[in-house]
């Protein structure tokens, strides 16, 4: 019987795809092991901390830090200047047809899923569907089979299309699950907050860690920036700057309709809200520009708010911090706040593991 | 199982062929003005909805054209010259760029609510559901008239939201078709916002009462012997749409009854301040919307499993399964809302839920899928213009669904929500899904409604140069979304303008000429065409409504027929 052999056919086929789908999630969930503690490695930033702490543009108070504390709150010498953006990097390509190349370790997995996982997937579908189609089209047109069949059941076949395509989906929900546990992770305590509000129509990002100052980003005119070696449309007179390598909290909310701070290249996305605080965690994993654009339609000049991120190295990142006004290092304990240090430094001073390892909870 | 499919009937001599013979009393039609303005009858109210659904159809076809013409090449083109004609003064840059927002908010709103809906549920549906289930009209015939003027009213009221004020920038309503707050209350004060919702307003009670009038046609006016199992599968797609239509819309009234008191009486439903919240509106927008998105393409399924099986010459395979998963899609349509959502905010458990649930959906839409291939397997395939139009529809509906299952993956959405992937995604399961469907329902009864039969070689050119254009139109787009182009953007960045380019000179223009073609055709038939038999497609044609002349008489079924269930199947 045609159709059971078909089905049988069909069930081959799926059940080899259903097998190269487990096979490919092994790696996945190997890999995802390593992954987790990836936020961490903060700790050992290759930068020779010792000499730079003392640098004399902070009060900073004498107190002995750990290499950690020391890399975080370093400070690179010659201010700052806008970082040039990469062309092809954090921004779309001529003609392209892919997504953006990804800064984020879960972009990274989430560009895996869809290239390795949705995308051979549904291309087989739909030439499976197709296929099916045109075999129809060819083997029962009238010229060729005058007489139809009265076949209008077939239980098992109808089991098979009705369970397979099931298996099929529990098999994509599988790391569909990991993407979204791996995104809803939440920020180390220790993290940089970062908060972008929408308004029509720019974002401004205060900084609460770093003094609570507050940057307020507006597009460029076309000429500006392509003058400034941008692409037209997505940049701004002043970007978002955070540190690469180390967990960000990302708070949006709006202050006037619904925005949405949206990176293609980081794989992020998240409404800003009026009323509301929405928060994520952004990890991205080199220093660059990236950029994006609001996207909830929130009136008139919706296409004329773009989102522009350079992330720096931290020391960087740091000088960039002391260049706004009212800007402090996050995580340097403040004037006031100097007497228990002595206490923490003694400490550090026998076993030097402890206070690393108290510095690295976040993971 | 009483499986029995739907063909098997035994029609009383003194309909059909031989209507003619006393259709005088039957054929007794009433003046011009009472006809069609007064009017009771369903193929008539059918025909008014199917006229509407045209001239509305070539309005907001034309609104994209204007917006693939913007969306060519980067920058402003045309807004701003667009802009100062309608507004009658100079445009400043910021009212040409609200004049953009009233486009996509007016293409949303009247292909969704007064093209397809009307065309789909108020046109094919007024004129076939009576028919087919051997019934002399719809249950409700001046409701049915109510529901049909309302619809228009509605359009109206849109079309005049768009020559009052929007908000301080220009005329019209710029809030998108989804009307979120706050953009719709703080964000639009001037009156054109409270047009549009009035226009949702009529249109959706229009649809109520038309719902109410299709459940209980087909719950009560069954003709003897047709038992819910032999229904055709567009009598079931109608019920279930219908049901859709009766859950779905109260709760878009109470949306938008919402933001009408936030925006003209102080309350705070959607406004954090007052202790409302805006994402509230998204939920109550959305609970209605996804069934809305079935209710638009379940009838489309319904037309393509009556076409794909009168020219296989093969009953439907799987009926029953074709039936419930009409159903099942209908009840899990119900419980996916959130899946538009998934950028708002929500809490990790509430994205795995609805990427579950979502997922679901999947399965008897691939029932279907499967099911219209193996009714054509097996059978002897006449590829006449409807039969042609639903293999297309069946091929775009499909890759529309893939990509359905990507984005229902709340961690795959996070980059594309709200790109012109989206925008592929849906426009392939709406603008070929549910537009071919309709072509194909259209080419399948056109001469059963007229009388005359239309031209199949223009039927088939038609085919094939829209296919082609929808095609070149909306794919690239896919590319688009994924590198990152955002919707709802007039303008953007030259790395976006290679696919932006193809999709607006190459695939818009196909597209259009072969809309020329579909106009040339209906006048062709209209003036010269063959008077149509009563079953113009032969002996796979078996529903009630090839007993009848074409076009039937004014008043049809005054004998019942009878279904015979011990007729072979």
């Amino acid at each position: 019987m045609i159709f059971g052999e078909h089905a049988r056919s069909a069930g081959r086929t799926l059940k080899a795809l259903g097998l190269a789908a487990a096979l490919a999630f092994a790696p996945a969930a190997l890999a995802a092991a390593p992954a987790a503690t990836t936020p961490a490695p903060v700790v050992a930033a290759p930068v020779a901390p010792a000499p730079v702490v003392t640098t004399p543009a902070v009060e900073a108070p004498v107190v002995a830090l750990t290499p950690a504390e020391a890399a975080r709150t370093a400070i690179a010498p010659g201010g700052y200047v806008p970082m040039k953006p990469t062309a092809g990097k954090g921004m779309p390509i001529d003609g392209g047809y892919g997504f953006q190349t990804q800064y984020s370790p879960n972009g990274d997995y989430a560009l895996w899923m869809h290239d390795k996982v949705l995308m051979p997937l549904i291309v087989v579908i739909t030439l499976f569907v197709l296929a099916l189609l045109l075999w129809v089209m060819f083997r029962y047109r009238k010229g060729r089979n005058p007489v139809p069949s009265k076949t209008s059941h077939n239980t098992l076949i109808e089991i098979v299309w009705t369970g397979l395509p099931i298996i099929i989906l529990l098999l994509v929900f599988v790391p569909s699950m990991k993407l979204l546990g791996r995104q809803y992770a939440p920020a180390p305590a220790k993290a940089l907050t970062v908060k972008a509000t929408g308004n029509q129509w720019f974002w401004t990002y205060s900084y609460p860690d770093n003094g609570g100052f507050e940057v307020i980003s507006n597009m460029l005119p076309d000429e500006a920036a392509i003058k400034n070696g941008e692409p037209p449309q997505l940049a701004a007179d002043l970007r978002m700057v955070v540190p690469a390598g180390e967990p960000i909290r990302l708070q949006t909310t709006g202050a006037d309709v619904i925005h949405a701070f949206a990176v293609p290249s980081l794989w992020f996305k998240l409404d800003a809200v009026p009323g509301r605080i929405n928060e994520k965690v952004l990890f991205i994993k080199e220093p660059g520009v990236y950029y994006g654009q609001c996207s909830e339609l929130c009136g008139a000049r919706h296409g004329y708010m773009p989102i522009v991120v350079e992330a720096l190295p931290r020391d960087k990142f740091n000088a960039w911090v002391m260049t706004q006004s009212g800007g402090a290092i996050d995580g340097l304990p403040k004037p006031v706040e100097a007497a228990p240090a002595p206490a923490a430094a003694t400490s550090a001073a026998a076993p030097a593991p402890a206070p690393s390892a108290s510095a690295a909870p976040a993971a | 199982m009483a499986t029995t499919a739907p063909e098997t009937f035994q029609a009383p001599k003194d309909i059909g062929v031989d209507a003619h013979g006393h259709a005088h009393d039957a054929d007794h039609k009433p003046a011009f003005f009472a006809r069609w303005f007064m009017s009771t009858n369903h193929k008539d109210i059918g025909t008014l909805y199917l006229i509407f659904a045209v001239f509305t159809g070539i309005i907001g076809g034309a609104v994209s054209g204007l917006m693939r013409a913007e969306l060519a090449e980067p920058g402003i083109q045309y807004l701003t010259l667009w802009a100062t004609w309608f507004d009658g003064k100079p445009a400043e840059m910021n009212t040409a760029l609200h004049l953009w927002n009233v486009l996509i908010t007016a293409h949303g709103l009247i292909m969704v609510f007064f093209m397809v809906m009307p065309a789909m549920i108020g046109g094919f549906g007024n004129w076939f559901v009576p028919l087919m289930i051997g019934a002399p009209d719809m249950a409700f015939p001046r409701m049915n008239n109510i529901s049909f003027w309302l619809t228009v009213a509605g359009f109206t009221s849109l079309m005049l939201s768009a020559f009052v004020p929007g908000d301080a920038t220009g005329l019209g309503a710029g809030t998108g078709w989804t009307v979120y707050a706050p953009l719709s209350t703080s964000g639009s004060q001037g009156p054109a916002t409270d047009f549009a919702i009035f226009s949702l307003h009529l249109a959706g009670a229009a649809s109520i009462m038309g719902a109410i009038n299709f459940i209980t046609t087909i719950f009560n006016m069954r003709a003897p012997g047709m038992t819910l199992h032999k229904m055709p599968l567009f009598v079931w797609s109608i019920l279930v749409t219908a049901f859709l239509l009766l859950l779905a819309l109260p709760v878009l009234a109470a949306a938008i009854t919402m933001l009408i008191t936030d925006r003209n009486f102080g309350t705070t439903f959607f406004d954090a301040s007052g202790g409302g919240d805006p994402v509230l509106y998204q939920h109550l927008f959305w609970f209605f919307g996804h069934p809305e998105v079935y209710i638009m393409i379940l009838p489309g399924f319904g037309m393509v499993s009556q076409i794909v099986s009168t020219f296989s010459k093969k009953p439907v395979f799987g009926y029953l399964g074709m039936a419930y998963a009409m159903v099942a899609i209908g009840v899990v349509g119900f419980i996916v809302w959130a899946h538009h959502m998934y950028t708002t905010g929500f809490s990790e458990n509430v994205k795995i839920y609805f990427t579950a649930a979502t997922m679901v959906i999947a399965v008897p839409t691939g029932i279907k899928i499967f099911s219209w291939i193996a009714t054509m397997w097996g059978g002897s395939l006449s590829f006449k213009s409807p039969l042609v139009w639903a293999i297309g529809f069946i091929f775009l509906f499909t890759v529309g669904g893939v990509t359905g299952v990507v984005l229902a993956n709340g961690g795959i959405d996070d980059n594309l929500q709200d790109t012109y992937y989206v925008v592929a995604h849906f426009h392939y399961v709406l603008s070929m899904g549910a537009v071919f469907s309709l072509f194909a329902g259209f080419y399948y009864w056109f001469p059963k409604m007229s009388g005359r039969m239309h031209s199949e070689l223009l039927a088939h050119i038609h085919f094939w140069i829209f296919f082609l254009g929808v095609n070149i139109i909306f794919f690239p787009q896919h590319f688009l979304g994924a590198q990152g182009m955002p919707r709802r953007y007039p303008d953007y960045a030259p790395a976006y303008e290679y696919w932006n380019q193809i999709s607006s000179e190459i695939g818009y223009t196909t597209m259009a000429v072969g809309m020329l073609v579909f106009f040339v055709n209906i006048g062709y038939t209209l003036i010269a065409g063959k008077k149509a038999p009563d079953n113009y497609w032969g002996e796979g044609a078996t529903t009630l409504e090839w007993t009848l002349s074409s076009p039937p008489p004014y008043h049809q079924f005054e004998t019942l027929p009878v279904i015979d269930d011990k007729a072979h199947h």
